[in-house]
Formats: structure tokens, C-alpha cells, sequence
């Protein structure tokens, strides 16, 4: 269970004390982002330096069923459903949204009721964590209207100032072509403190690597703490049951 | 540099002229719009503070921050929080913008949102109507200063959220009546320029006296993830201020970020390092010392206009009998009276050598 840091927790740094961040998986077709974020689901519901009842994570799956991450993060070594049971994870099944098509009086609005609902009742709690997976099919759930789901994740970013929130999404950066004005993923990046990109090597497929992440970290630059702003980038290899992850080069 | 754009928004506007404006743009290759943005308005804070400014107070309209983040600010800027109530109102349309939680709150989902207890806060809970918006930014201005001739400065962050919930017109419309109104001082805004189309950008940079970029830092290096590391540390400050008389005076500025700090440096000398470390390494010297640079910038060059009044003899080859001396023709600038200054002395080979002179050389040409 105590092994040592590895290099991604290390370049995210979320054990520091500032709280209330936003992080952005953007991953693409060729290198899915999903094993950061099983990897941040378990950081979370497991981690070392945090007593159990600490933290609490909300996971809004518009992705994926809940027997998917379950099994996922079963081989990973930390048992979602009895997560649930205990009421630190609170898994919202999104699936089947349908926002209206005359607003998002009954789709967004009532979602976003709910989260902070949960986060109120959980607010005694120190950390809790809010993540979404993914904005794209959070997108086509409100019809693919981008300005509702802005709308939405400038008020969960409320979240993050009032009840010190952490908020994890992904987006896939691939299905918005650039060039033609459509600023989506660039409003995802403003709104980020950290972003993730999963990325395939620029030279190619290989059979040690897998793609590289790069882990922009903007920190805190409005005030509070330290600002550090730091590039991390480097490569990974999915396992069976775990992620390697490693600087370029420094693999034979 | 950035002290100049803030001491023009200090100064404020003339009796019947639209207020000094800031536009502020950024993107997202440099992140520290938002930094030079409450840079600006702190410098502005105090100033309007301890009363040196023609503005009497601020009111702050803040669409991407909570107010709790500008009270956490102010106060490591040490600025006094709890007397902010004289001169500083915010209009918070970061945290109710849609009047979501409002609906919910009626419906029994949620409770009452927390507001930010230390500053006087009000909430705008629909940013959609920019007439509401307007009126209640002139009234918590004239709750500041009063009815009378005082003014105040209006601050925006940022016009992106703003232009998402409404329209580029609309906004330009308000923008416009804020400027045009007689109590405004002074009024500045933040622009995420690179999610907005080019005729936005244009757009409210006609708007405004003056226009403030925020750049990553230029560079010979093509390492995509150094230049990536730089653009997260420091960037480049590119202003502009319009005159009232149509001049336009450009300034260029480095800048980094140091504890939380925003410090801004004079790009001369960043250059000058680049042109150095350019330099091939040669076996002669050809960097100069920090004392021979300034006993070259002492050097008194033979032009007659030297600005001391003093007549300056200069040598026109006529008057060469007067200055001979051992068969060479010495030509002084002027005599030296400090030491420390060099001189330039010019000897003339020998007499073959034709002296400048007013004559056309083409003269003898027969066109």
C-alpha cells in the first residue's frame, strides 16, 4: 500500500494545503486519460496520509456504468462498492441524462442541485473531491450547448471557493477540430489549475511507452501559497494492474 | 511601465471627456492576465486609498473570481481590508451569475450560499441584463462617492464570462455608457483574447485609452517544454496609450512572478544579456567592462552641436595654417575641462588629403 510517490502525484502535488483546485485530463483517441483518472479515484478513496473519513469523492459518470470503474479499480486494489457503501463515494449514474430541449431547467440545473447538496451535507468533511467523467458526453447530454455547459462548471467552480472542492474532469481535446473558432477546450483551460494532457510520443507507436503526459500546473497564482508554476512532462506504460511512469530516456 | 498605465488611470479623465480606459488581453499561452489585472487594481486600491487619486472609490465587478479571493488579495497586498468599506464595492457576479442557487435554494435543494463577510458585497443574480447591471454598477458608485462631482473607477473581471452570457454588442453598449458617464473616473477590464474573434478583440481596444498585452516571452529556443517552463514564470508586457492628441506611444515591459509577486523589469536589459551570450567565442575581447562602457558614453564627439553653448571650433580646411604643428594638421573638438571625459582627436595625413567640405562633388560632372 505505501509505495513510494509516483512521478504524477509528485507533479500534482495535491497533498499541499491549498485546496480548491480544478484539474483537466485532456486526453485524446490514441491515449486515453481514463487510468489518471482511476489512478485519482484511488489516490483519493485510499490514500496513505489521510484518515478514511477525510475525504469523500463525488463521481458524476456520463461515460461509463458504475460496474465498469468498479471492476477497474477492483484490480487496482481498492473495492468501490463498498466505497459506496460507506457513503464515500457518491456515484451519480448520468447515463441516460436528457436535458430538455427548452433550457436546462430540468437536466443541469437539478444535477448541480444535487452535487451541492451533497457537498453541504458532506461540507464537515475536509476533502471532497468532485469528478466528472467526461465534459464531451456532459456536452451531449445538454444537447451540445457548450454555453449551458460552461454555465454548469462555472457553478460547481463555485464549489471549489465556498466549500474548498476539488473538482476532476476530462475532455477530450481530439473532437474539438481547432482553427475554426470553436474555443471550447481553451475555456477548459482557463478555468484549470492543472491540466493533464496524454499525449502519443511525437515519434511514433512503441512498444515500452505508452504516450506521455504533460502536467501544466498553473498553482495558485491569485494569492495564496507558493507560485510555483511548473511543466512536468514525461512517459508512461500501462500494466495490468498499475501505471509505470517514467522521465524520457530513462528506460533501456 | 506598468506604473505609467496605472499613474494615466490614477490621473483619471478630463471635466466632459469619456474616462481613461484599460483593456487587459490575454491568452492562454501566458497565463498572468489575471495577476497584471489585480496587479493593476491594487496599485489603483492604494492610490485611490490614501486619496492621491481623482477617483474616490472602486467598484469592483468580478464574473471569475469569488470576492473571497480579492479580500485574500488585498490583504497580502497589506492592504487595509476592514476599511475597504470607504472606497471599495464589489458586484458579485461570480457567485450566483444564472440565479441557479437562488431557484434551488426556493425549491428547498440547497441552503443560503455564504457570502464574503469582510467586504461589502452585493450579488447580481442574472448577468444577463446588462441595463440592470449597469444601473446597479452606478449605484454602488454614487453609494461611494455621492451625487456630486465625485467620481469613481469601475473595474471588470472578466469581459469573456460577460460576452458568454450576453453579446458582443450589448457589452460594447455598456461599456460605452460607463465611459461616457460623468462620474466615472477611470475603468478597466480583463479579456481572454485568444477565445474571442479578431473583430472583438478590435472591438474593445477601440474602446479604450489604453490597450495592455500580456505575452509569453519571446524566445531563439525551440524547446517546446522550455518554452512552455518560461511561459509559466515570466512573459513580455506590451502596452499602448493613446493620446489625446492621436499619438500612440508603445512600451514594452519583461515581467515575472516572484513569491505571488508581480515584478516588472525594463526589457533592455534582458535583450542586452541575449546580445551577449550571441557573441562566438573569439580570441579577442570584445566585451567591454562596465568601465570602459561608461568612459565611452563620456566621449565628447566632434559634432558641433554639443548643447553646452560653447562655440565649437571645428577644423573645415581652411584655417589649417592656424592649427599646423609639427606637419600634421590637429583638429580638437574643444578643450577639455574634466578629466574624465574623452576627446576625439582627428590627424589629417598629409595636406593631399582633401578636407570635407560644403563643395558639391559632382560638380565638375557635365551632364
Amino acid at each position: 500500500m505505501n509505495r513510494p510517490a509516483s512521478l504524477l502525484d509528485n507533479a500534482l502535488n495535491l497533498e499541499s494545503t491549498q485546496k480548491g483546485r480544478v484539474v483537466l485530463v485532456e486526453d485524446c483517441v490514441e491515449t486515453s486519460g481514463a487510468f489518471v483518472l482511476h489512478h485519482l479515484i484511488k489516490r483519493f478513496l485510499s490514500s496513505p496520509n489521510l484518515s478514511s473519513s477525510d475525504s469523500i469523492v463525488l463521481f458524476v459518470a456520463f461515460a461509463q456504468p458504475f460496474s465498469h470503474y468498479d471492476r477497474v479499480l477492483r484490480k487496482m486494489g481498492c473495492n468501490l462498492a463498498a466505497q459506496r457503501e460507506t457513503k464515500r463515494l457518491l456515484f451519480f449514474d448520468m447515463l441516460m441524462l436528457e436535458c430538455p430541449d427548452d433550457g436546462v431547467e430540468g437536466g443541469l440545473i437539478a444535477l448541480y442541485g444535487n452535487i451541492q447538496k451533497a457537498v453541504e451535507v458532506n461540507s464537515s468533511n475536509k476533502n471532497i473531491t468532485l469528478m466528472i467523467d467526461d465534459i464531451s458526453l456532459l456536452e451531449v447530454a445538454a444537447n451540445g450547448s457548450t454555453k449551458d455547459v460552461l454555465n454548469f462548471m462555472h457553478y460547481c467552480h463555485t464549489l471549489t471557493t465556498q466549500f474548498g472542492c476539488t473538482i476532476i474532469t476530462v475532455l477530450h481535446e481530439d473532437i474539438y477540430s481547432s482553427g475554426d473558432g470553436f474555443t471550447f477546450p481553451l475555456q477548459m483551460e482557463y478555468l484549470a489549475d492543472i491540466t493533464i494532457k496524454t499525449e502519443p510520443l511525437i515519434t511514433g507507436l512503441a512498444a515500452d511507452v505508452h504516450g506521455q503526459l504533460t502536467i501544466l500546473n498553473k498553482g495558485m497564482i491569485d494569492g495564496f501559497g507558493s507560485s510555483k508554476g511548473k511543466i512536468h512532462n514525461f512517459h508512461y506504460k500501462i500494466k495490468e494492474n498499475n501505471v509505470d511512469y517514467f522521465y524520457p530516456g530513462s528506460r533501456s | 511601465m506598468a506604473d505609467a498605465v496605472c499613474r494615466v488611470l490614477r490621473d483619471g479623465a478630463l471635466e466632459g471627456e469619456h474616462a481613461t480606459s484599460l483593456t487587459i488581453n490575454d491568452s492562454v499561452d501566458s497565463p498572468f492576465g489575471p495577476t497584471v489585472f489585480h496587479y493593476v487594481f491594487t496599485q489603483l486600491s492604494s492610490f485611490i486609498s490614501s486619496g492621491k487619486s481623482q477617483s474616490r472609490g472602486i467598484v469592483l465587478v468580478t464574473f471569475s473570481r469569488s470576492p473571497s479571493i480579492t479580500a485574500e488579495l488585498l490583504k497580502n497586498r497589506g492592504i487595509d481590508v476592514a476599511g475597504s468599506h470607504e472606497w471599495l464595492r464589489v458586484l458579485d457576479c461570480y457567485t450566483d451569475p444564472l440565479g441557479w442557487k437562488e431557484r434551488l435554494k426556493d425549491h428547498g435543494v440547497i441552503k443560503t450560499p455564504l457570502t464574503e463577510a469582510s467586504l461589502n458585497v452585493t450579488v447580481c443574480k442574472d448577468v444577463r441584463k446588462l441595463d440592470d447591471l449597469f444601473s446597479q454598477i452606478l449605484t454602488l458608485g454614487k453609494g461611494l462617492v455621492g451625487d456630486g462631482k465625485n467620481r469613481f473607477s469601475v473595474a471588470i473581471d472578466s469581459l469573456t464570462e460577460m460576452i458568454r452570457h450576453t453579446s458582443l454588442s450589448s457589452v460594447a453598449c455598456l461599456l460605452s455608457n460607463l465611459r461616457s458617464h460623468a462620474q466615472v473616473s477611470s475603468i478597466f477590464w480583463l479579456l481572454h483574447s485568444d477565445l474571442h474573434d479578431l473583430k472583438a478583440v478590435a472591438a474593445f481596444e477601440y474602446m479604450s485609452s489604453m490597450v495592455a498585452n500580456v505575452k509569453p516571452l519571446t524566445s531563439e529556443n525551440t524547446d517546446k517544454f522550455y518554452l512552455l517552463e518560461q511561459s509559466y514564470k515570466r512573459g513580455e508586457f506590451h502596452a499602448s496609450l493613446k493620446r489625446r492628441n492621436g499619438r500612440v506611444r508603445v512600451m514594452r515591459e519583461e515581467f515575472s512572478i516572484e513569491n505571488s509577486l508581480i515584478k516588472f523589469t525594463s526589457i533592455a536589459y534582458g535583450e542586452n544579456a541575449v546580445a551577449q551570450s550571441l557573441v562566438p567565442k573569439v580570441q579577442f575581447n570584445l566585451q567591454l567592462s562596465d568601465k570602459e562602457r561608461s568612459d565611452r558614453a563620456k566621449v565628447v564627439l566632434p559634432f558641433e552641436h554639443q548643447e553646452t553653448e560653447k562655440s565649437v571650433q571645428i577644423y573645415d580646411g581652411r584655417k589649417s595654417d592656424k592649427h599646423e604643428s609639427n606637419g600634421a594638421s590637429v583638429e580638437k573638438s574643444k578643450k577639455q575641462e574634466d578629466s574624465g571625459r574623452g576627446e576625439i582627436i582627428y590627424f589629417r595625413d598629409s595636406d593631399d588629403e582633401m578636407p570635407d567640405s560644403d563643395e558639391d562633388p559632382d560638380d565638375d560632372l557635365d551632364i
